[in-house]
């Protein structure tokens, strides 16, 4: 078994593998301004969203913060109900549609997918720009219908109230969902061909690594989910404009109908934002436990359980309109399966790390509390799904609890492990681990002070999306605007020590934290605009650390 | 280390000239190509499956009204624009045929043919749309729960006119016009209408399905009409023609879609004895 003594001899055998750093590579082979706009470099389009979806996230961010500000007190004195409603609105749509949704499939898939399968390219460099473009259009309409003067029917969208009562600028919204919706459904397809056809010679299906598993999942819950909201959608500015009711009861319509295909696609929705991070902290933890991965069939497999289970769970979000209690019922059974392969997964990273020789890098820590916060997440979901509590519970702050464990807890801390991880291949830099170890404590702690009162808050009988609150309630409201206020610290460093890093930080070596795929073994760090300089080929799964160490130890 | 993964020198080999930079053979391309067209039709399946979701819900809980509206489609022109669709998807297979066996000349020349039919189809729906309006099918603001009685009370009496007809007596006794529209006045009943909601309904799944169709048309005589234009430069050859292979299977979804939404709009209401 290795020690940490050979851990770092491992780590200096691994520099240097290939290339050299001052190679030209893709970030300087051309500094034009329009050789960035106009590039069809998977890498390069990856830093296009990650600088777009990171100004997103500030102004979700900030969103959320003045919800927390009004929070903080019983009555409404910051905020206007109105312009509460419209808050927590945008902050919901900007936060998933235009941050979470996109976050490591277009950042880090863009950037690793073809790095990963020794491609040179996804499939279709143009449509990835393209679906760039249809991104960042689908934002400026979106930001639009937010200057014009905003939306108010939260996230969920529900008729009528969307259809025929309110006064906000719905349709604008809706249409730049809609766009950016294309661009989801464009990457995910692209993935998809460039996962089937791209890969090099001797890299099978199942010598894959994980991280292709959760984002090839991921891809086909796009691809199939994202469609019906589409066209949702549609049917929801046509009744809005033209006064018919598709939806409308008055009209013959059916709200409910609505809803069923609007959680057709926001359930699976909800693996979009999940799944790739679950892809992430395998890679993270094979990494730094140096072993491989225990059960890496049964993760792959799970991955595509999930996507397969989570396009039939939709209903629980519907369990108090009043579906047929038979539905109910199977909708509840089957939403607990989904917990199995989540499940399955937990286990098989603990059982990866047990025995492993573990180094708590910054990626690490923000790998574990993933773990911590995803389970919980995971677990209160269990809650929702029986059809008992469920009733008490649904439109609580048991639910917005519920899924910032898993989106923020699980998925937003997936992302900044993927980017602290990949960080050193992306710029070819070293970020300072202090301030990075430092910024996963601080956002773990902060986070769960947010969010923990939440679900007391919520089983006491706090509804979701008010402004005001009765008194007894505000200790613990103003715990979570306390934490939330640590937890935006946590977010805010990397902002600062990132950047930092990209122009001052220590150069890094091809392999700083011998990682075993192809990225850290075959390119340098940052890649060469071609990624590789010879097409690799495959021979043995994707993590043999054994193998690997005992190759290092008899040099 | 380096031996855990080697390398293959890369072949500094055929570059084809419509071989792309990141692929490594024609064969992987076209392969990647037409795998990528499938995927995107995939997701329109799941885009046109919203409406067809809708309407099988709709169609089970107001059979009766769906049927009724159905009548007030023109089957005639329905029929002939399948038929029209139909000859479309033919002159586009033979667009792909020819691709594959080098005839450039005339794979643009049925291509153009393609649209040529599909033109043809669009004309023929907008006078049938042209007609829908003017007979007020339109299920926007200002549908009346009026026109469709009176509607309904025409085409009864032009029903009880030929079936005493067909009895042989010259007399038929229906109801005043005056009196069915008295009868039937929305503001007379709330069945009239819910009825006329229901029929509404069914127009606007109609209006729907079949405007969102047209748009694909729309759409794919841009990109016929672009790869026309290639073919004619000589672009594609035996081994290379995957773009008109590609717009061939998007065609052809435009064209299935169709063949269902012709039985469930225009033939929904048409039993054997009508
Ligand atoms: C173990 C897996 C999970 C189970 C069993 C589960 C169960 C549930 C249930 C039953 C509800 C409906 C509660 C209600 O509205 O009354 C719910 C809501 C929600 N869940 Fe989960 N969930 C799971 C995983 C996830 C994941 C992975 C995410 C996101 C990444 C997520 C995000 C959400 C969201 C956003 C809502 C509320 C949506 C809204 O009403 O605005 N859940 N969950
Ligand atoms: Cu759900």
């Amino acid at each position: 078994m290795a020690t940490v003594g050979l851990e770092s001899k491992t780590f200096e055998k691994f520099a240097d593998v290939v290339g050299h750093d001052d190679d030209l590579n893709y970030l300087n082979h051309d500094h034009s301004v329009l050789s960035w706009l106009f590039t069809l470099d998977h890498k390069r389009i990856g830093l296009l969203y990650l600088v777009t979806i990171t100004l997103m996230f500030l102004l979700g961010g900030a969103l959320a913060g003045a919800i927390r500000l009004e929070l903080l007190t019983p009555k409404g004195d910051f905020l206007t109900a109105d312009t509460y409603n419209k808050a927590f609105t945008a902050h919901g749509i900007i936060m998933l549609f235009f941050f979470l949704i996109p976050s490591i499939p277009a950042v880090l898939g863009n950037f690793l997918v073809p790095l990963m399968i020794g491609a040179k390219d996804v499939a279709f460099p143009r449509l990835n720009l393209f679906s760039y473009y249809l991104y960042f259009a689908g934002s400026v309409i979106a930001l639009t219908a937010l200057l014009l003067g905003g939306v108010d029917t939260g996230w969920t969208f529900y008729t009528p109230f969307s259809s025929t009562y309110s006064n906000s600028y719905v349709i604008v919204m809706a249409v730049g969902l809609f766009v950016v919706g294309f661009s989801s459904i464009l990457t995910g397809l692209n993935f998809i061909i460039t996962v089937h056809r791209m890969r090099c010679p001797g890299l099978t299906w199942f010598r894959l690594p994980l991280f292709i598993w959760g984002i090839y999942a991921t891809s086909v819950v796009q691809l199939l989910g994202t469609p019906v909201i589409a066209v949702t959608l549609g049917l929801l500015g046509v009744e809005r404009t033209l006064g018919v009711g598709i939806f409308d009861p008055r009209l013959g319509g059916d709200p409910i109908l609505f809803q069923h295909l609007f959680w057709f696609y926001s359930h699976p929705a909800v693996y979009i934002m999940i799944l790739p991070s679950l892809g992430v902290t395998s890679e993270v933890i094979a990494t730094f436990s140096r072993k491989n991965v225990f059960g890496y069939h049964i993760i792959a497999f799970s991955s595509i359980a999930i996507a397969v289970f989570g396009f039939i769970v939709w209903a629980h979000h519907m369990f108090t309109t009043g579906i047929s209690p038979y539905a109910a019922m199977v909708f509840s059974l089957l939403t607990f399966s989904v917990a199995i392969p989540s499940g399955i997964k937990v286990f098989s990273w603990l059982a990866t790390m047990y025995g492993g020789s573990i180094s708590f890098g910054t990626p690490m820590i923000y790998a574990f509390g993933f773990l911590g916060l995803f389970t919980i997440g995971g677990m209160t979901g269990l809650f929702l799904s029986t059809l008992g509590t469920d009733i008490h519970l649904h439109d609580t702050y048991f639910i917005v609890a519920h899924f910032h464990y898993i989106m923020v807890g699980g998925a937003i801390m997936g992302y900044m492990a993927a980017i602290h991880y990949w960080w050193p291949k992306m710029t070819g830099r070293l970020y300072s681990e202090f301030w990075g170890k430092l910024s996963a404590g601080i956002t773990f702690i902060g986070f769960n002070f947010t969010f923990f009162p939440q679900f007391i808050l919520g089983y006491l009988g706090m509804p979701r999306r008010y402004y005001e609150y009765p008194d007894e309630f505000q200790v613990l409201n103003v715990f979570s605007t306390a934490g939330a206020t640590i937890l935006a610290v946590g977010y805010l460093m990397p902002l600062v020590y990132m950047p930092y890093s990209f122009f001052f930080g220590e150069k890094a070596n091809s392999n700083p934290y011998g990682g075993s795929t192809l990225e850290w073994t075959n390119t340098t760090s940052p890649p060469s605009p071609h990624n590789f300089e010879k097409t690799p080929v495959v021979t043995e799964e994707p993590y043999h650390y054994h193998a690997k160490e005992a190759a290092v130890v008899s040099h | 280390m380096s031996a855990i993964k080697e390398t293959v020198q890369d072949h500094g080999q055929h570059h084809h000239k419509d071989l792309a930079h990141h692929f490594d053979t024609l064969e992987q391309q076209h392969d990647a190509n037409t795998l990528g067209m499938w995927a995107f039709l995939l997701t329109e399946v799941l885009f046109f499956g919203g409406l067809f979701a809708a309407y099988t819900i709709y169609r089970y809980k107001y059979s009766a009204m769906f049927e009724e509206a159905s009548n007030h489609l023109d089957i005639k022109l329905g029929a002939t624009n399948t038929v029209i669709l139909i000859l479309s998807s033919l002159t586009m297979a033979l667009a792909v045929r020819c691709s594959q066996t080098g005839n450039s000349l005339w794979t643009g020349r049925w291509l153009l043919i393609t649209i040529a039919f599909g033109l043809m189809f669009l004309g023929v729906k907008y006078f049938e749309w042209k007609h829908d309006y003017h007979i007020h099918l339109m299920p926007g603001k200002d549908w009346s729960g009026k026109d469709w009685w009176h509607w309904q009370y025409a085409k009864k009496a032009k029903d009880m006119e030929k079936e005493a007809h067909s009895k042989g007596s010259a007399e038929h006794s229906f109801p005043d016009r005056k009196d069915v529209l008295a009868d039937n006045d929305p503001s007379l009943g709330v069945r009239g209408i819910q009825e006329s909601q229901q029929a509404r309904l069914f127009f606007l799944l109609y209006f729907c399905m079949t405007s969102l169709h047209a748009l694909h048309m729309l759409v794919g005589f841009v990109l016929i009409g672009i790869i026309a234009y290639f073919a004619y430069q000589g672009a594609y050859s035996p081994d290379y023609y995957s773009p008109v292979e590609n717009i061939g299977l998007y065609w052809h979804f435009v064209d299935i879609v169709w063949i269902f939404l012709f039985p469930l709009l225009y033939l929904l209401g048409a039993h054997m004895g009508h």
